[in-house]
């Protein structure tokens, strides 16, 4: 009797086993196009931009044997997330996928990437940013294009801003930048929001001149030094001023609906953020329409100097099928390289990585831009928004590196800092709290590690 | 001579009856046994192989024997995940049931008008699948627009429903929100057993409604008990979706990537290339839930032997 029912009770927990055990084999299902009999290949393509599906049109016309099919696998890390899970699953990864910058040393150095300068990329040197170029051109190969690049700049609503008596345009340096904030605070708007964002975090001490990742030629020692990095803490102490005086909003998350409504209502005031946000900005907050306008980054010192926040490369996965990855980089060259490809990006909003776009007259002339009804917005107030934009672009610091974990790195981003935020902790017990975990997670794959 | 040749054939002839016998019922067995152990089996056995290795970026696949156990025992967001598990299962957990069993009890007790609306009504969050609900209540949550901001602004309050310090309470609110009609129906299915023929000498006896609740009704309700807390402790440990949906709608970052073991471990294996960190700690997390799960389940069937 007692046997009996210590063997259904084991039985019983036995069979949660499973259901635990289960949990990750959650397997990208997405269909890997192949070469068929009659030569057509079909391409499958992982991208969330909403300017890549635009190009399918065109380039199939121009390639009637090729066929593209784009899959908005997520945005950003979530696509990563399922892209990592395919290449570990070995089936369901894409023939091509939408990579940020930020994340492209991994794919590399993970191995999932085609090298594609010898299909010719290698001499597009001097068609791209130096600082996009310089994104995509890893451990001396070429894995993949500059789809579109992010210079941070600094977007507001003038509304708000003439209320409270500011002229962003005269707001050169940090210290401006803290009075203009109580002065928009007084109106009882905050000048932007932040709750704990990597992203921005990189872009900011990008943007001070810090520099505190670096990989050894052979990948095989990181450089991980936020706490030591002079830059780094002028950003951190600048911005724990603004935190702890209640001038930024750090209760309402980016992206969520909560934050369009303050961007729609003025609740928010301006957005320190990269230069692909104006279509952003017209879909997510409508009722600015006319009242935003765009002007350069206040920065430590008062003089120009910018960053890139988030930008993407389109890359080609890594295949044996040499028919395939032809086929890839032929879809790739067209996305972004050809002139056509392009153009049509950049009229539906894209912000473009190529000089010979940011210089063209088309370019910067424009004073409005399009909705997904065709219908045109000056969402500016007339003003050439890319003109400035395209300064920004010029203002970009060289020199900035990645982690080659990156995703990982600012996956924990948060854990450790959005508590400076949240709570009492300070900022820079937050980052110090950050640099541990990478600098632990570094050591335990593989590499020697500097700090 | 012909006789033990004749009880030697009888012998034999009985052991392949009993040989027979057992094959045939190994036949019904297969389609359960392979299902089973493609499932099941094979997916454990490779879990645990894989946890004795680790993939690195630098040096590749390496055997590393029981490091990613050693590691696991002395990593902190691991147990800080566990921990808050718990404190979710002993917290939530007998709510939700009190509330389930008040349910039943009042839609059994034949007083209430329109019980079926009312049953198909408790249990119908159940069937809102767990993100839909989850995206419900983190807009409803929105302290800005949302309903709690409404409230805010009508009381003059200033709640926030993503504080870090209520964070596991609202989440509490949504699985108690989505399971309470699942543990009343179970209830309520155990009480309708009961014949009615108990209740009619209740009544003669000259038992009171409280008096037929206490000495009939919930002892039969304890058998499903054990049955309810056992899946909502199994439940609890493995909490996943409604933390990892929320994640984005909250400010700061207060739900973390280790929020509870099931986050960390689909975090650790998807964006950070520990897969076999992950199957470990699956391991040990499979047999955390079942020792606990084991020490319920033996507990309850001794009160029932009783």
């Amino acid at each position: 009797m007692k046997f009996g029912k210590k063997a259904i009770a084991a039985v019983g927990s036995l069979a949660m086993l499973g259901s635990i055990a289960a949990c990750g084999s959650n397997s990208g299902n997405a269909n890997s196009g192949s070469a068929s009999s009659d030569g057509k290949v079909t391409l499958t393509v992982w991208a969330w931009d909403s300017t890549i599906p635009r190009t399918v049109k065109g380039f199939e016309a121009a390639n009637p044997n090729i066929k593209v099919k784009i899959v908005n696998a997520g945005t950003s890390k979530d696509e990563y997330t399922a892209l990592s899970n395919a290449m570990q699953a070995g089936s369901g990864a894409p023939d091509m996928a939408q990579i940020e910058y930020y994340a492209l040393p991994e794919y590399v150095t993970r191995g999932y990437m085609q090298n594609v300068a010898d299909n010719g990329a290698k001499d597009f040197g001097d068609f791209y940013t130096p600082g996009t170029w310089a994104s995509v051109s890893l451990n001396g190969g070429v894995y993949g294009l500059p789809m579109d690049s992010g210079p941070m700049a600094w977007f507001y609503n003038k509304e708000v801003f003439d209320k409270a008596g500011v002229d962003p345009t005269q707001v050169k340096s940090w210290d401006e930048f803290y009075e203009a904030a109580k002065k928009i605070r007084a109106t009882g708007s905050y000048i932007t929001s932040d709750s704990g964002d990597a992203g921005f975090f990189d872009s900011m001490t990008w943007q001070n001149g810090a520099k505190p990742f670096d990989t050894s030629s052979d990948g095989k020692t990181v450089t991980i030094n936020l706490t030591g990095d002079d830059k780094v803490k002028g950003f951190v102490d600048w911005w724990q001023k603004l935190i702890s005086e209640d001038l930024i909003d750090t209760k309402t998350a980016g992206w969520t609906d909560d934050w369009n409504k303050g961007l729609d209502n003025g609740s928010i005031a301006s957005l320190l953020i990269g230069a692909w946000m104006p279509y952003n900005l017209l879909s997510g907050a409508p009722n600015g329409d006319g009242k935003w306008r765009v002007t350069q980054m206040p920065t430590s010192d008062g003089q120009p100097a910018g960053s890139e926040s988030g930008g993407s490369s389109l890359g080609i996965i890594k295949s044996d099928d040499k028919a395939k990855v032809d086929a890839a980089y032929k879809y790739l060259e067209y996305v972004t390289h050809n002139k056509e490809g392009i153009a049509t990006r950049v009229e539906a909003g894209a912000f473009p990585a190529d000089n010979n776009t940011l210089n063209s007259p088309d370019f910067l002339n424009v004073t409005s831009i399009t909705d997904a009804d065709g219908k045109a917005h000056e969402y500016f107030g007339g003003q050439k928004f890319n003109e400035e934009l395209a300064t920004a672009a010029k203002n970009v610091r060289a020199g900035y590196k990645f982690l080659p974990f990156e995703v990982y790195a600012r996956g924990k981003f948060g854990d450790f800092v959005g508590k400076s935020f949240t709570d009492k902790q300070k900022l820079s017990d937050g980052v110090k709290a950050w640099q541990d975990d990478i600098v632990s997670y570094a050591k335990q794959q593989g590499y020697s590690v500097k700090e | 001579m012909s006789t033990p040749t004749t009880t030697a054939t009888a012998q034999s002839a009985a052991q392949v009856n009993r040989h027979k016998a057992d094959w045939r019922g190994w036949k019904f067995m297969w389609p359960f046994a392979a299902v089973f152990a493609f499932v099941f089996i094979i997916p454990i056995a490779y879990a645990i192989y894989i946890s004795f290795f680790q993939q690195r970026l630098i040096g590749g696949n390496v055997f590393v024997g029981v490091d990613n156990y050693t590691r696991l025992f002395q990593d902190q967001q691991f147990w800080t995940a566990v921990g808050r598990v718990a404190l979710f299962t002993v917290v939530q957990v007998p709510i939700m049931l009190f509330l389930a069993a008040a349910l039943a009890l009042a839609i059994d007790s034949m007083k209430l008008h329109g019980t079926k609306f009312f049953r198909i009504a408790t249990f119908l969050p159940y069937a809102v699948p767990a993100v839909v609900s989850t995206l419900i209540w983190g807009f409803a949550y929105g302290a800005k627009y949302g309903l709690v901001g409404s409230f805010n602004s009508f009381f003059g309050t200033n709640f926030d429903a993503f504080a870090p310090s209520v964070l596991l309470a609202s989440i509490g609110n949504i699985v108690t929100w989505e399971f309470t009609g699942y543990n009343m129906l179970i209830f309520y299915s155990s009480l309708s057993t009961i014949p009615h023929s108990l209740y009619e000498a209740a009544s003669i006896d000259g038992a009171s409604e409280w008096d037929i609740v206490k000495s009939i009704k919930l002892p039969e309700l304890r058998g499903s008990l054990a049955i309810t807390v056992i899946f909502s402790i199994i439940g609890s440990f493995q909490l996943f979706n409604e933390p990892s949906i929320l994640q984005n709608m909250v400010p700061g970052n207060a739900i973390t990537t280790n929020y509870t073991p099931n986050m960390y471990a689909y975090n650790l294996s998807f964006s950070g290339n520990q897969s076999n960190y992950a199957a470990a700690m699956a391991i040990v997390m499979a047999v955390i839930t079942m020792v606990i799960a084991y020490a319920v389940q033996l507990r309850s069937m001794k009160d029932q032997m009783k």
